[in-house]
């Protein structure tokens, strides 16, 4: 039956194709001027240039992290190319203007856009390598004072908005890979939800790398004022290369008094062959800043992809009463490798934090939680609640839990439960005993696993999720 | 029941196996015809169960000889999911546990695939919950079991139900009971056999693995077998279930090796 669960869990990745545009690529290599070059080109004014110039001075000062349980051979930085722009063949008015060829590409990954925007009620900011190209809905939102763009665009159209927010939830230098998307990053997402407005849909992000051998490092911010609220989500898939590339994004959110962030990805980099050749390496900074009282911030991930994941999207729960939700599932095949969890970060009165993470392991593939509960001092009354389930899928994989927890108060109340389970033999014969073949019941039981993270995804994200792990592990589903 | 000219269901002959290149299956010969009870009795590791997984096609086992013919075609060719669907149905012994898959979702898709293939009408989710519900009260089963996880934090006791809820729901034409009666209480037992019994037709069989005289009390069998090192050493009907409830089980092997000698 081994041979069943291998058939099953090695499906085709189906985004691996490359899209023929005319790209404009900066030299490779990294330095001064490349940076004041991506600047330049992005139109910047001084301050973001300082902002730059200052992160790559920290981030040439500091190491790459060591201490994740992943392995890979060390990072060439000075190989990667971090400027790539499809060259448009006209300036962009509409969405009818938009490259066919571009349009085609995300026509095939499925990206709601144009017409189907519409249908599926989804606003679209596309990011295309390192420009966003098209962004839908923007007229609507606007009226209810939302502001959702690129971010290249709010440097230019809100500078002080941009400027009061940027790095104040990462800052410049709190790590390698935070510090070098400060310094280069070309695009990402804006989005400001003013006070008292919920935001009327889910707003979406769809992240494509193209250009091989290309970095890419968009940055996100989204602030939710007094009594906002918004919903976002964030897919992400990359075409097919034997050679790795580098995805370092960073993302903040700021929730101010009684406002709600919900982030939910799915992430879906391409994740290397069944050798373990090529594939996206994703070290990612996120992270949320409860600032409010009675603020919200949730994160809710699918981790399908990459070859290498190191992620931790993270709460700072400084509000009183804040709320800090991290719900996860990570799926790892072949020879993948994720390092993934969260922090949550207690220093306000009364807040309260619930971690879910599911991590599914295939192959000969390594499958680590990491997770950080640190109550302070100030955090009276503070709870956490932390559950990490790990399943495996054969006998070459591993999964391992690494929970740190620090209670600095007394009236802190923290809990963590953790499982191990694995699919085997038995599980599915009892299915087959019930007349319900292998795929249909690794289905039923990774869907079951899932359940509770699923559950958390807005209905069309959770379809696709649904969908994926179908694709990575089962086969027909869907 | 034995009835007069009933059709043979089961036809065991010869049969071998080994798990992990142990013989466990040393040429086990069985009939049995629709409508009878069999149980099959012995000590622990003397194979019942082993024989229970093998007819039900559990890959760790590895038939080495023998055949196996159910309803005249080879069992012994189908995959585990086919012979559930022509109508084999193992009762386990330890039911699995599979946390978040709601029982009711469970039972629907196993009612369902066998409906598909018996070319009826399969249920939607209400029209299940209606007819499911039907067969719980003949288990006295509560309906809160339809929303809980597949035997996900169940008693011993409640798995054992859950399992006879499902043979109730998919009417096999073979039910082997894989020693349905262990962990369960007295009054547990004599509901899951009340149940058993309203299941007993003249169209279906049922085999009973059990160390146990005591389900026999309940679930009156036509014929008692007695396996000892992989074999059938002895078969007798419902009276010798008794004499090895006072005599113990030493006395066959006796008996046999004596007869075995002579």
């Amino acid at each position: 039956m081994s041979a069943v669960l291998q058939n099953l869990v090695n499906q085709p990745y189906k985004h691996g194709f490359v899209t023929e545009i005319e790209s404009d690529v900066a030299p490779k290599g990294l330095n001064e001027d490349i940076i004041r070059l991506i600047s330049t080109k992005k139109n910047e004014p001084e301050w973001l240039l300082d902002f730059r110039l200052k992160a790559y001075e920290q981030w040439l000062k500091m190491e790459e992290p060591k201490w994740p349980n992943v392995r890979y051979p060390a990072i060439d930085f000075q190989a990667i190319s971090y400027y790539a722009a499809p060259k448009p063949k006209q300036k962009l008015n509409s969405m009818d203007e938009v490259d066919p060829e571009l349009l085609r590409t995300f026509e095939k990954l499925g990206v709601p856009m144009h017409e189907r925007a519409a249908l599926a009620g989804v606003a679209v900011d596309v990011i295309f390598d390192s420009v966003s190209v098209a962004t839908t809905y923007k007229q609507k939102l606007a009226e209810v004072g939302i502001i959702f763009c690129s971010i290249s665009e709010a440097v230019h159209a809100h500078p002080a908005l941009v400027k009061q927010y940027l790095g104040t939830v990462v800052p410049v230098g709190d790590n390698y890979y935070a510090a070098l998307n400060s310094a280069v990053f070309t695009d990402g997402t804006f989005c400001f939800i003013p006070k008292g407005v919920q935001c009327p849909m889910d707003l979406s992000t769809y992240f494509r790398i193209n250009t091989e051998e290309s970095g890419q490092f968009e940055r996100t911010l989204i602030i939710a004022e007094e009594g906002a609220s918004v919903s976002y989500l964030e897919g992400c898939t990359a075409p097919k290369f034997d050679t790795n590339e580098l995805h370092a994004a960073v993302v903040e959110l700021v929730a101010l008094d009684n406002a709600d962030i919900k982030y939910s990805t799915v992430q879906n980099w391409y994740a290397g062959d069944e050798n373990g050749l090529g594939g996206i390496y994703n070290f990612v900074t996120k992270r949320g800043l409860a600032k409010g009282t009675n603020s919200r911030i949730s994160w809710t991930q699918v981790e399908t992809g990459s070859a290498i994941t190191w992620k931790y999207p993270s709460c700072v729960l400084q509000g009183e009463n804040s709320v800090g939700e991290f719900y996860s599932v990570a799926v790892t095949n072949n020879y993948q490798q994720a390092d993934t969890g969260t922090k949550m970060v207690h220093i306000g009165k009364n807040t309260r934090s619930t971690i879910v993470s599911k991590g599914i392991s295939a192959g000969h593939s390594n499958n680590s939680y990491r997770g950080l509960v640190r109550i302070a001092p100030t955090a009276a009354g503070a709870r956490n609640y932390s559950q990490c389930d790990s399943m495996l899928i054969g006998d070459k994989c591993g999964a391992h839990t690494f929970p740190y927890i620090q209670v600095r108060n007394n009236s802190a109340k923290v809990e963590h439960e953790a499982s191990t389970s694995k699919i085997g033999e038995d599980q599915l014969f009892y299915f087959a005993q019930r007349g319900i073949g292998n795929e249909e019941a690794v289905s039923m039981i990774i869907n079951g696993f899932c359940k509770d993270v699923f559950q958390q995804l807005p209905m069309e994200f959770a379809v696709e999720a649904t969908k994926l792990l179908g694709f990575k592990l089962e086969g027909s589903v869907g | 029941m034995i009835y007069h000219d009933s059709k043979v269901l089961l036809e065991v002959r010869g049969l071998r196996a080994t798990v992990n290149g142990i013989e466990i299956l040393k040429g086990i010969d069985l009939t049995v015809r629709s409508g009878e009870v069999h149980a099959i009795m012995g000590t622990n590791g003397s194979g019942k169960s082993t024989l229970a997984k093998v007819l039900a096609g559990h890959d760790a086992y590895e038939v080495t000889g023998g055949s196996v013919l159910f309803q005249g075609s080879n069992l012994l060719d189908l995959a585990p999911e086919e012979r559930a669907r022509a109508g084999v149905f193992l009762a386990f012994q330890y039911p699995i546990e599979i946390p978040g898959v709601a029982n009711s979702h469970f039972l629907r898709l196993a009612y369902n695939t066998l409906q598909a293939q018996r070319g009826e009408e399969e249920l939607d989710p209400l029209e299940f919950e209606d007819f499911v519900r039907e067969k719980m009260k003949l288990l006295e089963m509560n309906p809160d079991f339809l929303d809980r996880g597949v035997n996900e934090g169940f008693s011993g006791g409640e798995k054992k139900r859950n399992e006879i809820l499902q043979m109730a729901l998919l009417e096999p034409r073979l039910a082997i009971l894989d020693e349905t009666d262990s962990g369960l209480d007295i009054d547990a037992l004599r509901i899951v056999t009340k149940g058993v019994n309203q299941l007993a037709s003249q169209d279906n069989a049922i085999v009973l693995v059990t160390h146990y005289q005591r389900m026999l009390n309940y679930i009156e069998p036509d014929f008692v077998h007695v396996m000892r090192a992989g074999r059938i050493i002895k078969t007798g009907g419902k009276e010798l279930a008794l004499d090895l409830e006072m005599r113990g089980y030493d006395w066959v092997g006796v008996e046999h090796r004596a007869a075995v000698e002579a």
